[in-house]
C-alpha cells in the first residue's frame, strides 16, 4: 500500500516552487547582464586594438588573414569542421581572439555579473530541490508521476545538471538558455499541468518508474544543454565564417561563446552520455511494458516516439563518423533529436491516446 | 545493366555470347555489384537509412494501427471517407509491418552486416598484427614531445627505448621494439581494441534483438480472457475470448492450466481531494493449477505483477462490475441466469450492459442499458454515477423482444444489441418506460414476456495472456549492445610511438607522438600522463625547462575509424620540433599511413 498523502507538504512544495522560479527570474537577468556587459568591454577592447592596428598601418582583418596565413592551421579547408580533440586551434581558427577559450576553462578575468547570476542559480536550485523533497514527502512516493512532476523534477535536473558541469567548464555562457528554459519549465508546470498531490495509479505502481523515468529525465536534461550548444553552434559557425570572409560582426555577445568546433565536441561528449542515458531509456520502458502490459514492445505512441529519438540521436552519432556530415550537418541532427524529446514530452504526453496516458490531466 | 547480360546470354548462340562478354566484360558487372555494395554498406547510406527509418517510424503514431486495435481503424477509414481508403492502401494502418517500413530496416540490417563483417575481419587482423610503423616524423602527429637524459644518467639509446617499452606495457599497451641496437632504436605501442570489439558486439547485437523480436512473433501467442468472480480460465483454444496466434503456432504448445477468479479487490483513494475515489490499488486473489492433476496454489495478481504459468505470464488489464441477474421467460421457465459483464463507460464505472436471452420462449429477449455502481438522477432526469464503490447499485434497461439473429451463425459482439429487428418493449418514450432495478428486486416484463430480477453484483477482470519465446533473448542481446555501446564509447584507442637517439657528448634525446583513432579527447592527457612516467622511470624529475619541450598539442585533427584514409600525415605543416641533435631522418615523405 501506498504511503498517506500529505497535503501540508504539497502547499510547502509549492510555495518553494514559486521562490524558486523568482530566483531563477533574477539570476536570468544577472546571466543576461553579463552577456551584455562583456560584449560592451569586448568591443571596447576591440576598438582599441583596431586603432592601434590601424595606425601601425595593417590591415583591420589581419586578425583573421594572419590566421589562414601564418597559424599551424595551413591545411585542407574543411579541417577545422572536423571532429577533434584538440580544440584551441579551432578557437584560434575562429579569428583573433573572436571566441572565449575552447577548453572552456574558467578564464582568470571575473566576471561580476556571472558570478552573481551562478550564485543566485545556486540559491535557486536549493529552494527549487526543496520544492521536490517536500512534493516527495507530501506524496509519499518518488515525485514523478504527472506532468506537473515531470515538469517541476525535470526543470531542478537542467539546473542541477547545468550547475555541475560549472564546475568543470565555464559554461556560464549558457546561462540565460538553461535558467530561461527552467523558468519556463516551472511556469508551465504550475499554470498549464498543475496538479495537487495524490497517490499513483495502479499502472505507475512499479519500482520500474523510479529506474525509467529518473533516467529519461536525466537524459533528457543532458540533451536539453547539448540543445542549447548546437544551436549556438551554428551561431557561431555562420559568424566565424562571416568574419574570417572580411564580414562584420553583428552578433558581439558569440565572443563569449567558444568556437564552433568546441561547442560541437563538448556537446558530442555530452550526447553520448545521454545516448546510453536514453538506450537505458528505452530498454528499460521495454521491461516495464513485459511487465504491466505483456508486450516488451507495441508500437505505442509514446514508444514510438523513444524509438524516434533513439534513432535519431543514433544518426548523430554516425554523422560524427562520416565524411561531410560533421559541424553543422550533426548539430541540426541534435537539434532535430531535441525537438522530438520536447514533442514526445508535450504533444504526445497531452494530445496523444495510448497505453501511456497518465499524465494526470 | 547485369539484367541486360542475363537477357542476352540467354538468348544468344556461343558466338554471340562470346561477342556480349567481350562488350560487357564480367568485371563489367561484378564491379556493377560491388560498386552497388559498397554503396549500400557506406557509412552515408547506414546514415540516411537510419535517418529514414526515423522518419518512417512517426505515422504509426498518427493514424490508428490495425495490430493494437483494429476497431479504430474501421471507424477511422468509415469516418473518413475521401482518404481513409487510399491512407489503408499505403499501409499507414500496419506501419511496422508495411512492406515500406521493412524495406527500410531490411536494408538497414544488411548494410549492417555489410559494415560489421569487414570492419571484424579487419579487426582481428589488426588485433594479430604488431603495432604500425613508426613515422619518419614523430612531429605530425596530433601529441608530440621530446625528452633529454643527461649524459651523467648512464641510459644509452637502446636502454632507454627498453625502459620506455616497460611503462607502456604497464600501462596496458602491446608494445614492439625495433631497431632496439641502432642508432635510433624506435618502439610502436598500441592499445584500446576494446573499441572496436565493443562497436562490433554493438552492431551485432542490434541484429540478434531484430531476430529475437522475429522469432517472437513466429513462434508465440497472446490472448484475453474477461473473468467474473468464481470464473475458472483454462488455458485451451476454446478458453480464450480472443485469440493472436504467431505465425508457427500449434495448439499442442498450450499446456492445460487453469487460473480461477476467487476475488477481486479494488482500493479507492479517499484522501487527496484531486484524485478523490480514483483506484489506487487492484488485487486479483486467484487459485491456479499447472495442470489438471497439479496441486492448487493461491496467488495475487496485480498491475505490474503478473502471474507466471505455463510457459505463460498473465496480465491483470481490466476490471468492472458484472450485475447478476435471473430472466424467466413467458413460460415461466428460467432463461438465464448469472452475471453479465458490463462495458465501462465513464467516470465512476459507469458502464454499458447488454443482455441476450436466446433461449427465451416464445420470443428471444433483449435488455440493453447501464449500470451505475453510485446512482444519482439529476432534475433532468440524467442517471451518473457518483463513485465507483457499490453505494447505491442501479440498472437500469430497455427491453425488446424477436429474433435476436443469432441462429444465423454469423459472430456477433456480446456487447452490443442489433435493435432493428427487434420490437421494444420497454422503453423511456414508451407508456412502459424504462426498467429500473436494485439489488433484490423484480420487474415483469409486459405483455407476459417473463421476468427480470437484479439479483447482485460481481466483479469481473480482464486478463491478457503472453506467451514470447524471444523475449529473453531480445532482453540479453540489449544488455550486450549496451556494454558494447559502452565500450566503444570510452575505450580510447591510441597509439603510441617513441624514438631514442644517443647524442655526441653522451645524452639521451627522446622524442614520442600519439595519435588517437576515433573521438579521443583525453589524448593530451595520456601524453602529460605518460611523460611523468617516463620522467619518473629516468629520474628526470629536475627537467631542465631550457633544454626541454614542454610537451604540447598538434591540434591535428584525429582520424576517425570509419574514415581510415585520414591520418597522421594530414598534420599541420609546422616545422619540425625535434631537436637538432635527435636527427631524425625526415625524408621528403611524410609519415607513412597508419592504417
Ligand atoms: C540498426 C542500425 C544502426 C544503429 C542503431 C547504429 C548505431 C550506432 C551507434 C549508436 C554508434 C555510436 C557508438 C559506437 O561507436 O559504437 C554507431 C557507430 C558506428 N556505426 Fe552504427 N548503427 C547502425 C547501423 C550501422 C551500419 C549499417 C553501419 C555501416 C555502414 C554502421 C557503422 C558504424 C560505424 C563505423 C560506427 C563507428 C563510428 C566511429 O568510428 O566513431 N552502423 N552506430
Amino acid at each position: 500500500m501506498p504511503f498517506g498523502i500529505n497535503e501540508t507538504m504539497g502547499q510547502y512544495s509549492e510555495l518553494f516552487m514559486l521562490l524558486a522560479a523568482g530566483t531563477y527570474t533574477v539570476a536570468f537577468i544577472a546571466f543576461a547582464w553579463d552577456l551584455a556587459k562583456s560584449s560592451k568591454a569586448l568591443r571596447a577592447v576591440d576598438l582599441k586594438a583596431a586603432q592601434s592596428v590601424a595606425a601601425a598601418k595593417v590591415p583591420v582583418a589581419a586578425g583573421v588573414a594572419a590566421d589562414s596565413a601564418g597559424s599551424r592551421l595551413s591545411g585542407p579547408a574543411d579541417r577545422a569542421e572536423r571532429p577533434t580533440s584538440s580544440t584551441k586551434s579551432a578557437a584560434n581558427a575562429a579569428g583573433g581572439a573572436a571566441t572565449a577559450d575552447g577548453d572552456m576553462k574558467y578564464a582568470a578575468e571575473r566576471r561580476v555579473p556571472a558570478r552573481v547570476a551562478v550564485a543566485l542559480t545556486v540559491l535557486g536550485a536549493v529552494i527549487h530541490g526543496a520544492g521536490v523533497v517536500t512534493r516527495a514527502l507530501g506524496a509519499g512516493r518518488v515525485p514523478w508521476g504527472n506532468m506537473y512532476e515531470f515538469l517541476t523534477t525535470g526543470a531542478f535536473l537542467v539546473a542541477a545538471v547545468f550547475l555541475l558541469a560549472l564546475i568543470r567548464r565555464d559554461l556560464r555562457f549558457l546561462g540565460t538558455f538553461v535558467v530561461g528554459l527552467v523558468i519556463i519549465m516551472l511556469v508551465a508546470a504550475s499554470v498549464a499541468f498543475w496538479t495537487p498531490v495524490g497517490h499513483l495509479v495502479p499502472a505507475l505502481q512499479s519500482y520500474w518508474l523510479v529506474i525509467h523515468v529518473s533516467i529519461a529525465v536525466l537524459s533528457s536534461a543532458l540533451f536539453t544543454l547539448t540543445f542549447a550548444m548546437s544551436a549556438l553552434q551554428l551561431v557561431q559557425s555562420h559568424r566565424q565564417k562571416t568574419v574570417a570572409a572580411g564580414g562584420t560582426d553583428k552578433l558581439g555577445f558569440m565572443r563569449l561563446v567558444p568556437s564552433a568546433l568546441s561547442l560541437e565536441n563538448l556537446s558530442y561528449r555530452i550526447n553520448a552520455i545521454a545516448f546510453i542515458g536514453w538506450t537505458f531509456t528505452l530498454m528499460f520502458g521495454a521491461i516495464w511494458a513485459e511487465k504491466a502490459w505483456g508486450r516488451f514492445w507495441g508500437w505505442d505512441t509514446k514508444e514510438v516516439w523513444t524509438f524516434v529519438i533513439w534513432v535519431v540521436y543514433a544518426g548523430y552519432l554516425h554523422a560524427r563518423a562520416t565524411r561531410g556530415w560533421t559541424g553543422t550537418r550533426a548539430a541540426w541532427l541534435s537539434i532535430v533529436g531535441y525537438l522530438c524529446v520536447i514533442f514526445n514530452f508535450t504533444i504526445v504526453n497531452t494530445f496523444f491516446n495510448g497505453l501511456h496516458s497518465y499524465s494526470g490531466l | 545493366m547485369s539484367e541486360r547480360v542475363k537477357v542476352k546470354k540467354k538468348q544468344s548462340a556461343p558466338a554471340a555470347e562470346a561477342k556480349a562478354n567481350a562488350a560487357l566484360p564480367a568485371l563489367g558487372v561484378k564491379g556493377m555489384l560491388r560498386w552497388a555494395w559498397t554503396q549500400l554498406t557506406s557509412m552515408r547510406t547506414a546514415l540516411f537509412l537510419l535517418l529514414l527509418l526515423a522518419v518512417a517510424a512517426v505515422p504509426g503514431s498518427l493514424f490508428p494501427q490495425r495490430p493494437a486495435n483494429p476497431a479504430v481503424v474501421t471507424q477511422y477509414i468509415k469516418d473518413h471517407p475521401d482518404y481513409g481508403k487510399l491512407l489503408d492502401s499505403l499501409q499507414l494502418y500496419d506501419v511496422y509491418s508495411s512492406a515500406w517500413f521493412s524495406a527500410i530496416y531490411l536494408l538497414l540490417f544488411i548494410s549492417l552486416i555489410g559494415c560489421v563483417v569487414p570492419r571484424a575481419i579487419a579487426h582481428y587482423r589488426a588485433m594479430r598484427s604488431q603495432p604500425p610503423r613508426t613515422p619518419q616524423r614523430l612531429s605530425r602527429l596530433p601529441e608530440y614531445a621530446t625528452m633529454v637524459i643527461p649524459s651523467g644518467a648512464g641510459i644509452p639509446a637502446s636502454e632507454a627505448i627498453k625502459s620506455a617499452a616497460g611503462v607502456l606495457r604497464k600501462r596496458g599497451y602491446r608494445v614492439e621494439v625495433r631497431d632496439a641496437d641502432g642508432a635510433l632504436p624506435s618502439l610502436g605501442a598500441e592499445r584500446g581494441f576494446l573499441k572496436e570489439v565493443g562497436n562490433l558486439v554493438f552492431h551485432t547485437s542490434l541484429i540478434g534483438v531484430l531476430v529475437s523480436v522475429a522469432a517472437g512473433g513466429l513462434f508465440g501467442y497472446s490472448g484475453q480472457r474477461i473473468l467474473v468472480e468464481g470464473d475458472t480460465f483454462v488455458n485451451t483454444l476454446v478458453g480464450y475470448d480472443q485469440f493472436n496466434p504467431g505465425t508457427n503456432f500449434q495448439s499442442s504448445q498450450l499446456q492445460p492450466y487453469s487460473l480461477q477468479l476467487d476475488k477481486f479487490n479494488i482500493t479507492f483513494d479517499r484522501e487527496s481531494r484531486g484524485k478523490f475515489g480514483q483506484p489506487i490499488d487492484f488485487a486479483a486473489t486467484v487459485t491456479t493449477k499447472e495442470n489438471p492433476d497439479a496441486p492448487a496454489k493461491q496467488e495475487i495478481l496485480k498491475v505490474n505483477d503478473p502471474v507466471t504459468l505455463g510457459g505463460t505470464s498473465i496480465y491483470l488489464t481490466g476490471n468492472g462490475y458484472a450485475p447478476v441477474v435471473t430472466i424467466r421467460d413467458g413460460a415461466g421457465n428460467v432463461a438465464m441466469q448469472g452475471p453479465v459483464v458490463a462495458k465501462l463507460q465513464g467516470d465512476n464505472y459507469y458502464s454499458s450492459v447488454v443482455i441476450k436471452v436466446p433461449d427465451a420462449k416464445p420470443d428471444q429477449l433483449g435488455f440493453a442499458g447501464f449500470f451505475l455502481p453510485t446512482a444519482f438522477v439529476t432534475n433532468e432526469g440524467v442517471s451518473f454515477s457518483g463513485d465507483p464503490e457499490l453505494f447505491n447499485p442501479q440498472l437500469s434497461l430497455n427491453s425488446y423482444y424477436g429474433d435476436l439473429g443469432l441462429d444465423a451463425g454469423a459472430p456477433q459482439n456480446v456487447f452490443e444489441l442489433d435493435v432493428k429487428k427487434l420490437t421494444p418493449l420497454n422503453a423511456r418514450n414508451l407508456p412502459t418506460k424504462g426498467i429500473t432495478l436494485t439489488p433484490g428486486s423484480t420487474y415483469t416484463l409486459p405483455d407476459g414476456k417473463g421476468t427480470i430480477s437484479f439479483d447482485g453484483v460481481k466483479r469481473y477482470i480482464g486478463v491478457d495472456i503472453h506467451h514470447n519465446p524471444g523475449q529473453v533473448s531480445a532482453l540479453v542481446f540489449a544488455l550486450l549492445a549496451v556494454a558494447g555501446l559502452i565500450l566503444s564509447l570510452y575505450v580510447n584507442r591510441r597509439r603510441v610511438w617513441v624514438r631514442t637517439g644517443t647524442v655526441a657528448d653522451g645524452r639521451t634525446m627522446v622524442e614520442y607522438g600519439l595519435l588517437a583513432r576515433g573521438e579521443d579527447h583525453r589524448l593530451a592527457g595520456e601524453a602529460a600522463a605518460l611523460r611523468k612516467l617516463f620522467s619518473g622511470e629516468w629520474q628526470l624529475e629536475a627537467e631542465d625547462p631550457a633544454a626541454d619541450h614542454t610537451p604540447q598539442s598538434q591540434q591535428t585533427p584525429s582520424p576517425t575509424g570509419d574514415n581510415g584514409a585520414g591520418s597522421a600525415d594530414n598534420g599541420a605543416g609546422s616545422a619540425d620540433n625535434a631537436p637538432g641533435s635527435v636527427t631524425t631522418p625526415a625524408g621528403p615523405t611524410g609519415p607513412e599511413k597508419d592504417q
